[in-house]
């Protein structure tokens, strides 16, 4: 064989050797979630969506963790999105080339890779011991809506970024003040972008567990919570619960919550990716 | 009337903007006061030299070498597997693979990054564990490689997605001088692509890495909560993440020495991240607009 024929072989092996890699994650993804699947999915049943939690297995359901999960979206998304959003607004139109905004730069993108459960320490002695809001869902939403900022943020900023100048251009020739060009033209004109990233940073906010349990979220709750300051559980608290138990019946417990956890957390991320590509095709600039 | 409204919603946008600010100060804050107190009882030489981490036993040692022997030990397992494989499938899709295959495939090793992190810790525990178990007989129930191993696939699409853009951003003509002289596509990854994305690439292992030291509930889950210094990784550990978490479970009271130790392990955790998190910021920003 010639030098030619053995690079030949050389690219074709890393092509084949690629594809194994693009591949390898997902099949395993694919084989951990039929493993999950044949462990829990008889276990999904009335009873189990609608029970207490309870010490023994067959009688425990995730009644209070869904409600909790749900309490905990909500308010997040309500403290998350208009801060997130305006925050970006901020730093895409207003904030002037100066230092400060660089700082706020530099410090988004630091926010956004520290650990969760750093947030977790903060949340707790910030909103749980400081403003003594105590471990209660309100705390914990406040928690999550500063973990999920950054997202929301950078997500925004690309959003408003792909609208073209010439858009903001005509509407200050119209008269229009900044105020009423971003609400009017730029906003609209970037809403698929900003829902694609405001569902991704909810989805993230639903799966996180860590910072929940350092501010003192507890795995058996035995209500729903009713106002934003009765204590919680949520989903991921509670499978991370099932799992640490030595008892068989508590793993088909959990590989059933996981089984409803994932759907939520891929439905959201099927929803976002839906409204990112429709978006891309509709705007066509 | 209009430029008082104008006036007002500027200040309230100032505000939103502030509340990261506030964040970073606040984290700071909390984790420095707890600390300063915390250091101000434990000697911080006993802190970083002492290689037993015992504050919940009678007697107590307060040496974080064994959280971070933990931490490094299932950091450096994800990385080796994560770094390989999500490389690849960066030079895969940006050279060899058809362009529709690209689009197509992204949003699906995305979803590797959007599943929850105590899935992945059942996973490890209840799937790669018994499984690994097989192949190594003395591998103990709870332990460094399976967490170390579920955590890398878990960073492969942090790895790939920033990779793959810096592989991207390397002008087409570089690209096509190499095809001109006769080299093949692997050639032209390794000679010419992946060096001259080198800064990229460093970048996404930077973020994959300070990604994988705050990693909690899969450690939490399968790597066990016996703080040990070592770094075999078929027997139980506990990363500085997982105390925090168990010492969050437990009741220990507010005000405690016990209480304060999870703030000094924070503090170490963000020192760490931290420094990783400005060094990827500052090659991203300085090697920018090289090409441009």
């Amino acid at each position: 064989m010639n030098n030619a024929k053995i690079n030949k072989a050389k690219d074709k092996a890393f092509q084949m050797w690629g594809i194994f890699c693009t591949f390898l994650g997902l099949v395993l993804l694919a084989v951990f979630i039929g493993a999950i699947i044949k462990d829990g999915i008889l276990r999904i049943d009335w009873q189990f969506l609608t029970s207490l939690p309870s010490r023994k297995p067959e009688n425990a359901g995730i009644l209070t963790a869904m409600m909790g999960s749900l309490w905990i979206l909500g308010l997040t998304a309500i403290v998350a999105i208009p801060l997130g959003i305006g925050a970006a607004i901020y730093l895409e139109e207003y904030s002037k080339k100066s230092r400060f905004a660089s700082l706020l730069e530099i410090n988004i993108s630091n926010l956004a890779g520290v650990p969760s459960i750093i947030y977790g320490l903060l949340g707790l002695e910030i909103f749980v011991r400081l403003l003594k809001f105590g471990p209660s869902v309100l705390a914990g939403s406040f928690t999550l809506s500063l973990l999920i900022l950054p997202i929301i943020i950078v997500a925004t900023r690309e959003a408003i970024k792909a609208v073209p100048k010439t858009i903001k251009e005509a509407s200050f020739a119209m008269g229009a003040t900044k105020w009423q060009t971003m609400w009017n033209q730029i906003l609209p004109a970037s809403f698929g972008g900003i829902l694609t990233g405001v569902i991704l940073a909810l989805s993230r906010a639903v799966g996180e567990t860590a910072p929940l349990i350092v501010i003192g979220a507890l795995a058996y709750v035995p209500f729903t919570p009713s106002s934003p300051m009765d204590e919680f559980s949520v989903l991921p608290i509670q499978i991370f619960n099932w799992v640490s138990r030595p008892q068989h019946g508590f793993v088909i417990n959990a590989a059933a919550a996981i089984i409803i956890l994932l759907l939520v957390t891929f439905t959201m991320n099927a929803i976002a990716v839906y409204f990112r590509n429709k978006w891309q095709k509709k705007v066509n600039w | 009337m209009l430029r008082a409204k104008e006036y007002i919603i500027e200040k309230v946008l100032f505000l939103c903007a502030l509340i990261t600010i506030l964040t970073t100060i606040g984290i700071i804050l909390v984790l420095s006061i707890e600390a300063v107190i915390f250091f101000s009882e434990v000697s911080i030489i006993d802190f970083v030299t002492d290689t037993q981490w015992t504050p919940l036993f009678t007697k107590k040692h307060f040496g974080i070498l064994p959280l971070l022997s933990g931490t490094m030990l299932t950091t450096l397992i994800a990385i080796a597997v994560a770094l390989p494989i999500g490389l690849s499938i960066a030079i895969y899709l940006n050279e060899f693979s058809p362009k529709g295959f690209r689009k197509s495939i992204k949003p699906l090793l995305e979803l590797l990054a959007a599943v929850p992190t105590v899935v992945y810790g059942f996973f490890a525990l209840m799937v790669v564990t018994p499984f690994l178990q097989m192949i190594i007989p003395g591998l103990s129930g709870f332990n460094a490689l399976s967490a170390g191993m579920v955590m890398g696939i878990m960073i492969i699409p942090f790895v790939t997605s920033l990779s793959e853009d810096a592989l991207f951003a390397v002008p087409k003509s570089l690209r096509e001088a190499s095809y001109g002289m006769g080299s093949t596509r692997l050639q032209t990854s390794f000679n010419v692509t992946v060096p001259a994305a080198s800064s990229g690439i460093i970048v996404s292992v930077i973020l994959a890495l300070s990604r994988a030291i705050g990693e909690t509930m899969i450690v939490a889950i399968a790597a066990g909560q016996q703080p040990r210094l070592t770094f075999d990784p078929t027997v139980p550990i506990e990363t500085i993440t997982a105390y925090i978490v168990q010492v969050s479970l437990g009741d220990v009271q507010h005000g405690t020495l016990e209480y304060r130790t999870i703030f000094a392990a924070g503090i170490t955790l963000f020192i760490f991240t931290f420094i990783l998190n400005n060094i990827s910021f500052f090659i991203r920003k300085k090697y920018q607009q090289r090409y441009e």
